[in-house]
């Protein structure tokens, strides 16, 4: 079948099998492997990514469902050389270790601000639940959140 | 002149990559030219734990969508291949005969794309004759129904067998005046990398294998790699790109990927393989997995004299590295930080029909901290006295020189005292006793816990020493080669900021290259915290050395003696002392050695032999004594890794490594039925901790340098696993120690400390 996305600001028209999930869609259809799988439970979140200006778990969604849609991966986010201020927040705090969750991750951070732009710790810990980390213990992925929060 | 970069908290070097672009995964290879057309390869694995594998039929999964090629073990050829710890057991890469556990890999098939792969493996009839299956450990070692038949037991590796005495029992705790038993399950748990295992395989028209791996040591699989192809290791290259974290479950490499060579030339074209995630919580090997029964005896004061300690190490279904984490990782460590007079520990190692164990973060020495300071916990509940001065009272008194415990293991140097003093005070430890006065005085359900730990460990154990190379690039930016593997570790700064102090080129212009065997043939990888100590410290010695190089090369070129060339730091070049008008820059030095093989050095430098980092931790949990629900709410670390390089590094090192045993100590367990059946075997089901069950680290540094390596360093990266472990279940019972609860086996959920409450009420 036939879809049309547009991608960190470009349009891709391109044909999937019905069963193509979103994330192997931006992967392999696409060639953006900066969006990462990490498992096959739509519980790790390491594929996480924006549509229509929400983060979802792009393993939970097919393809066609985002027909006509607007999607931002971690390779749409930053300005030229500029970083995003959450991508910036992650890198000033150490909030990162091997990178596989950290796509994931910096899409659902931002999401989180978007719905709650001034977060306590706790609510932060708790917005993240669905996005999984073994590297860092999570400790620096929070400080970043709440830092980019403290920016604005 | 400007300061040294050492000590200080530079920002990672790599991050940009990852938070713009994302890592280069083994997954993510789409670009590699030798990867185009790749094939795409899924194992069909076992479904039953034991059993003798009586056919097995692909013939309808021939013929589905975009099938290949399909093998069996028969249809490659495979022989059996004996344990490099015990080489009585023997298996074949892929199950022929026999299947011991839910997982192991019989068929491989061959398909264009992964999809097709899973939908053909459904497709694969194997027929089995089942066996009982064990799960017990004790029961395993007293069956006479084998898992590896030549091995005439299950036990497959026994302390006894290095000539080390058994231990003696009751019998050795005769004239104590206190003696407490305990049987401690330091339960299994999957690593979980959030990057699960892939590879793939390519043959050159020059006959070598190409084999990306998502590993921490690609040094290390280049023998079996050979050796599974029948091949000289000259002709396997292997390469490491990105890795997504390892925990010690990456160090070995796996049957399904030792294969890739062989499916590669029999299709003649490459192959790709990544697992899903489902399958490496069977697949990829599992840690800890320890049955300890243990005996502490003392006197009313509160001295310790005796302690016994029988470990009981689950091998899984294989002789891998778990067998050997309990004789030499758990036994040298049994004595913990504490001067114990008399101390037995015999270990044994069995099989059993679950997935085979590695190591993982602490690998042995976490097992031998939670047995002996669950052990002091109970002594000092026994004679009613509080936690932190029991342990006070048995620390070994620092030493800046080695010391030897009883068990004959030497650490390097110890302040164990004044760890636990920082910790107490950093955490508040009189004020939270207070609180939890309070609390229970008030009857309030939610009661306060507090859980104290004092741990040493091993460090740098593996290896004696590492691989560096400094290569200066014509404009004058440097390569530094080593054989240590981060994934996840930061090197490329850290490594950069080692060479940067003694060569004065900035980190910008330093590029670390790692994990690729034809550029770095010699490496130890990253594994028991050895990289600081060991590659980092051979990339600063490397470093000086080259820049003795570099002096005599400018002063041929500036036409003096050597003995007057300074290296100016701050401008990265070189001049005659009393002249820096007239100087050389690194490249000017590189361009002029072109001819002579460029500006280079390259060695191999040993260290003196193991560190023991040590430390306290103290954590706080709110345990409802009415659900059994255990929240973290509060937690200092305070970890003496010797000489900080980076502290923000550091910091990053422990957060990680306390989540971890936050979660063995309160959460996650890998679980199997009785028949073997694992039934946590997705993210779903494995209780994985997440941000919001932890609390932010209070971090206390501690700086005692040890004298065994050249920069004073020792490692960090799995003391946090394994000082959080014991405080965490300690501040559990600790919690409902009122209601004389003296012991619950991790992980301390909900459920068993809701139990706990109610048999004890």
């Amino acid at each position: 079948m036939k879809v049309t996305i547009t991608v960190n600001g470009k349009t891709h028209e391109s044909e999937v099998e019905p069963r193509t999930l979103l994330v192997q869609y931006v992967r392999d259809t696409l060639g953006l492997t900066g969006t990462n799988i990490g498992c096959d439970t739509s519980s790790c979140g390491a594929c996480s990514l924006h549509l229509n200006g929400e983060s979802v778990k792009s393993c939970t969604l097919l393809a066609a469902q985002a027909d006509g849609g607007t999607v931002t991966t971690i390779e749409g986010l930053a300005n030229g050389d500029v970083m995003h201020p959450m991508q910036k927040a992650f890198m000033d705090n150490h909030g990162l270790q091997c990178g596989f969750c950290t796509p994931g991750m910096v899409m659902a951070a931002i999401g989180l601000l978007n719905e709650n732009p001034n977060p306590t710790e706790e609510q932060v810990r708790i917005g993240l639940e669905g996005n999984l980390c073994r590297c860092t213990g999570y400790h620096n992925i929070v400080k970043s959140v709440l830092a980019c929060a403290n920016e604005k | 002149m400007g300061g040294s970069i050492l000590g200080n908290r530079v920002l990672r070097k790599e991050d940009p990559k990852f938070l713009t672009t994302g890592g280069v995964y083994v997954d993510d290879l789409l670009d590699e030219p030798a990867l185009n057309g790749a094939l795409h390869v899924t194992y069909a694995r076992s479904s039953v734990a034991h059993g003798l594998i009586t056919g097995i039929d692909y013939s309808d999964a021939l013929l589905m969508p975009g099938v290949v090629a399909i093998f069996s073990g028969a249809d490659l050829g495979l022989q059996p291949q004996p344990s490099a710890y015990n080489p009585m057991a023997t298996r074949t890469l892929l199950a022929m005969d026999k299947v011991r556990y839910v997982g192991e890999p019989v068929v491989a098939i061959v398909t264009e794309t992964r999809e097709q792969g899973e939908d053909a493996a459904e497709a694969v009839i194997i027929d089995y004759d089942v066996l009982e299956a064990h799960v017990d450990l004790e029961k395993a070692m007293a069956s006479t129904n084998l898992l590896f038949d030549a091995c005439g037991s299950n036990v497959v590796f026994d302390s006894m067998v290095l000539g080390l005495p058994d231990n003696t029992g009751d019998a050795y705790f005769e004239g104590c005046e206190v003696v407490v038993k305990g049987r401690y399950i330091n339960q299994r748990v999957a690593p979980c990398p959030l990057e699960v295992r892939g590879a793939a395989a390519s043959w050159g028209t020059d006959g070598r294998l190409t084999q990306w791996l998502s590993t921490q040591h690609a040094q290390g699989a280049v023998a079996p790699i050979a050796a599974a192809n029948g091949v000289d290791a000259a002709q396997i290259h292997v390469k490491t790109p990105d890795v997504g974290g390892g925990f010690g479950a990456k160090i070995g490499a796996y049957p399904e990927e030792l294969l890739l060579g062989v499916i590669a030339k029999k299709v003649g074209k490459a192959v790709r393989w990544r697992e899903t995630r489902s399958e490496s919580m069977v697949g990829l090997g599992h840690g800890r997995a320890q049955l300890q029964y243990v005996t502490i005896g003392g006197t009313r004061q509160g001295k310790v004299t005796h302690y016994q300690l029988w470990a009981i190490q689950d091998s899984g279904a294989w002789v891998d590295m778990g067998t050997i984490l309990a004789p030499f990782m758990t036994r040298p460590m049994s004595s913990g930080v504490y001067d114990i007079p008399n101390i037995e520990c015999r270990t044994t190692s069995v099989v059993t029909n679950t997935t085979p164990t590695v190591a993982y973060r602490g690998a042995g020495r976490p097992e031998a901290t939670a047995a002996i300071e669950r052990a002091m916990d109970m002594f000092a509940a026994e004679i009613g006295m509080d936690a932190a001065e029991v342990r006070r009272i048995n620390l070994i008194p620092k030493f800046l020189t080695p010391h030897t415990t009883v068990v004959g293991q030497t650490y390097d140097v110890g302040d164990y005292e004044t760890s636990l003093d920082k910790a107490l005070v950093a955490a508040d430890y009189k004020g939270w006793r207070e609180k939890q006065k309070a609390r229970r005085a008030s009857g309030d359900p939610k009661q306060i816990g507090i859980g104290v730990s004092v741990y040493v460990e091993i460090t740098g154990g593996v290896g004696n020493g590492e691989s560096a190379k400094v290569e200066i690039q014509d404009n004058g930016h440097a390569l530094v080669y080593t054989g240590t593997s981060p994934h996840g570790q930061g090197h490329a700064t850290s490594w950069a900021m080692l060479a940067s102090e003694q060569t004065g080129i900035p980190i910008e212009d330093i590029e670390l290259v790692w994990g690729d065997t034809d550029l770095v043939p010699i490496g130890t990888g990253t594994m028991g915290s050895r990289s600081l100590q060991q590659g980092g410290n051979a990339v600063f010695a490397v470093a000086a050395e080259l820049v003795n190089k570099a002096k005599s090369v400018a002063a041929r070129l500036l036409e003096a003696s050597e003995e007057d060339i300074v290296l100016d730091k701050d401008a990265a070049s070189f001049h005659v002392a009393g002249t820096p008008a007239v100087s050389k820059s690194w490249a000017d030095l590189a361009v002029a050695e072109k001819a002579a093989g460029g500006l280079v050095h390259s060695d191999v430098i040993g260290v003196a032999g193991a560190t023991f980092p040590f430390g306290a931790h103290v954590a706080i949990v709110e345990v409802d004594i009415e659900t059994g629900k255990v929240r973290h709410i509060d937690h200092t670390a305070c970890d003496d890794a010797g000489t900080v390089l980076n502290p923000m590094l550091l910091e990053g090192q422990i957060h990680g490594g306390v989540a971890q045993g936050a979660a063995q100590a309160l959460m996650e367990e890998v679980r199997y039925d009785d028949d073997a059946n694992p039934i946590t075997s997705n993210l779903a089901d494995y209780a994985f901790i997440s941000a919001a069950e932890l609390p932010s680290v209070r971090v206390v540094h501690m700086e005692t340098p040890t004298p065994i390596n050249l920069i004073g360093a020792k490692g960090i990266g799995e003391s946090g696993t394994i000082g959080s472990t014991p405080a965490l279940q300690s501040a559990v019972i600790d919690a409902l120690a009122h209601l004389n609860v003296r012991h619950i086996d991790m992980p301390t959920t909900a459920e068993k400390v809701w139990a706990a409450v109610q048999s004890a009420r």
